[in-house]
């Protein structure tokens, strides 16, 4: 494990020694995927502002990105679900999360006859990727669709294969609607699927959707907006059935924001809010608690401090939601913490 | 490794007609150390995947022990591990694409080495090397956009129509499937059977022909009956080198399996291999248990090529053997 760690560091270090000049002011970062794309236009737009800074950030998934922060070779890891505690024990210097922007997954599908926009009830989803909702014109997703017709032919359930954050949200959300989801699967990157097939990624999983007729699958909102696949409404939490978009994703993390924890390690599946969709998740930044390079620690302070503000306008144009007012106020007070 | 490094160090004051000098000159020495270190090194690394392999899996194995072979639950919430519907699955695609990829690839190396025109034959054979150097994703690729919807559409009804009666070809059938996934592997092996089958049987010294037609064979009997069997510890070599290719291959399984770990008789079921779970879950997989069991998986797909490139040497010993006596 040790060791590996430590092969996996020197690579990164070593690519990253490469690039790195005097007098320049050398970050690096590893870790999520999915918010890769803003990240690197955030790195990027920052790094013009200060030329002297330069911000290296490798997207080696979730996992990666704790591991690194745990063994501590990197300056930051960024992550799709937050640490455990127990993980967090591990981490020498400490570690502080900090929410950046917010993603979530839709409902795509694919029943041959049917163009409408259907509406998923929130036992409907959890039956279905159950397995004890089997046909599509079961009366718990015909109900709530009146003059829709559906067709009785069985469901194709499908997931994603490959551990990610997406199905991270996806199984949150499942665990807090269903009791029974809860004790059968429980929520990770990737779970013990009691039915359905797996795709690779979010092409994999719509890949698999638009080729088998009657399947159903789950995507990012991002990669869904920007394929333009058909996706259904979810009810939430006040039973009003939702589309999934930039304002009502960050409508969740407001009505989250009330009761947010000091530590930001919060889920906003399934968050109250008549207008909140409720399948959203925050993805973090992993910070050190204590940095003891003054120079890396305010470049890192000062970076969080235009992410939050300036650096939020960036979101939206690339398909994330931006953070609600009341999360950014609470995280720039949170960023004091760091030493 | 021992013998030859002591054979080495004695060769040098031993032999009193030529000095050592006078051998390095004829570079002896120079090329015995170089193909040394050559061969030295594929055993180095191989022993150090071996340890890194089990180094790094000291958690699962402390705590399944052997019931990860037997286990069939793959549930990283619950950290419960066992490889045996992704060791199944691993088998069964590369069994099914054996089975249509060798008649292919030897019939097509037959024609080519023994009846086409050396013209065409060596057109095909450049082709077909070409067609081994495509990337799998590709072949992945080609598998989701064409083998996957003729399985569900035409493959697996006719199989179901056909030879319904067999628990081979049973149940709902979604395309992405063991047999899909065996489909893909064929087409990405065949290449490999082929080049290597050709270059044997154009090996086969034309006097065995020659004594074949003399003694009163048809063409077809010369090759099938003579050419073939002396050529066979060749052509089985090319196959087990296929094998193995189908054994690891991520990419393209990955993308036509299903991704299910289950073991199902049906080959229209979705399934899973071992070196695609690895390839999926390895970077988002957080807890060390469940790092560790992925692990442990190459340990154990390293074990299954081991034992099956065992079990293909003793075929090819067997083989040889008998076309000696014979």
């Amino acid at each position: 494990m040790k060791r590996l760690v430590l092969v996996g560091s020197l690579c990164l270090g070593l690519a990253l020694a490469a690039g790195a000049q005097s007098g320049t002011i050398l970050m690096n970062g590893a870790g999520a995927t999915f918010p890769y794309p803003i990240y690197s236009k955030w790195f990027d737009v920052y790094q013009q502002k200060h030329p002297n800074i330069q911000i290296n950030y490798q997207s080696i998934g979730s996992g990666g990105g704790i591991r690194q922060v745990i063994a501590g070779t990197v300056d930051f890891g960024a992550s799709d679900g937050p640490m455990k505690d127990q993980q967090i024990a591990e981490v020498k210097t400490g570690v502080l999360h900090f929410p950046t922007v917010l993603g979530s997954d839709v409902p795509t599908y694919n029943i041959p006859g049917v163009t409408a926009e259907l509406n998923f009830t929130q036992a409907a989803l959890a039956g279905i990727y159950l397995g004890k909702i089997t046909k599509w014109n079961d009366p718990e997703i015909t109900k709530p669709n009146p003059g829709v017709k559906l067709p009785a032919d069985e469901i194709v359930v499908v997931h994603r294969s490959d551990g990610s954050g997406t199905t991270y949200i996806w199984v949150d959300f499942l665990c807090k609607v269903s009791e029974e989801w809860k004790t059968k699967v429980g929520r990770d990157t990737s779970v013990n699927w009691p039915t359905g097939l797996g795709g690779k990624g979010n092409e994999g999983v719509s890949g698999l959707v638009k080729q088998t007729p009657d399947a159903i699958g789950y995507v990012e909102l991002i990669y869904a907006l920007q394929n333009n696949l058909t996706y259904g409404k979810v009810q939430n939490k006040e039973g009003v059935f939702v589309r999934a978009d930039l304002a009502s994703v960050t409508a969740a993390a407001s009505g989250a924001a009330k009761e947010m924890p000091a530590d930001f390690r919060v889920s906003i599946t399934n968050a109250p809010g008549k207008t909140a969709y409720p399948i959203s998740s925050f993805t973090w930044l992993l910070i050190p608690t204590t940095i003891p390079d003054a120079t890396k620690r305010n470049t890192l302070i000062d970076f969080l401090k235009w992410m939050l503000t300036d650096g939020q306008t960036y979101a939206a144009p690339l398909g994330y939601a931006p953070l609600p007012k009341e999360v950014v106020t609470q995280e720039l007070k949170a960023i004091n913490k760091i030493q | 490794m021992a013998t030859a490094t002591t054979a080495g160090m004695s060769a040098g004051p031993k032999p009193a007609s030529r000095s050592f000098s006078a051998r390095l000159v004829h570079g002896d020495q120079v090329a015995h150390a170089i193909t040394f270190v050559a061969a030295a090194t594929i055993l180095l690394i191989t022993t150090m995947l071996v340890i890194v392999l089990w180094d790094n899996s000291t958690l699962p194995r402390a705590k399944f022990g052997l019931s990860f072979f037997i286990g069939r639950v793959w549930d990283p919430v619950s950290e419960q591990f066992g490889a045996l519907p992704f060791v199944y699955g691993t088998l069964v695609t590369t069994a099914v694409s054996l089975v249509l990829g060798v008649p292919l690839g030897l019939g097509a190396a037959i024609f080519l080495a023994e009846l086409a025109p050396p013209k065409i034959s060596d057109m095909l054979a450049f082709v077909i090397e070409l067609l081994a150097a495509v990337p799998s994703v590709i072949y992945g690729l080609l598998g989701i956009f064409v083998v996957v919807p003729f399985v569900r559409t035409t493959l697996a009804p006719a199989l179901k129509h056909t030879l319904g009666f067999l628990p081979l070809f049973q149940g709902p059938c979604y395309g992405v499937s063991f047999l899909a996934a065996g489909l893909v592997l064929a087409i990405m092996i065949v290449p490999f059977i082929v080049s290597v089958s050709r270059e044997v049987l154009l090996a086969v010294p034309t006097d065995q022909r020659e004594a074949a037609l003399a003694l009163g064979s048809t063409r077809w009997e010369s090759t099938w009956k003579v050419v073939v069997p002396f050529a066979l510890p060749g052509v089985l070599g090319s196959v087990f080198l296929a094998m193995a290719r189908a054994l690891g291959e991520t990419m393209a399984v990955t993308m036509v399996v299903g991704n299910v770990p289950q073991i199902k008789a049906s080959l229209l079921e979705p399934g899973y291999s071992i070196a695609a779970v690895i390839a999926n879950e390895f970077t988002e997989a957080t807890g060390d248990i469940y790092l560790q069991a992925l692990i442990e998986l190459g340990l154990v797909l390293f074990l299954v090529t081991f034992i099956l490139n065992g079990l293909a040497r003793l075929m090819i010993l067997f083989t040889s053997q008998r076309g000696a006596t014979a």
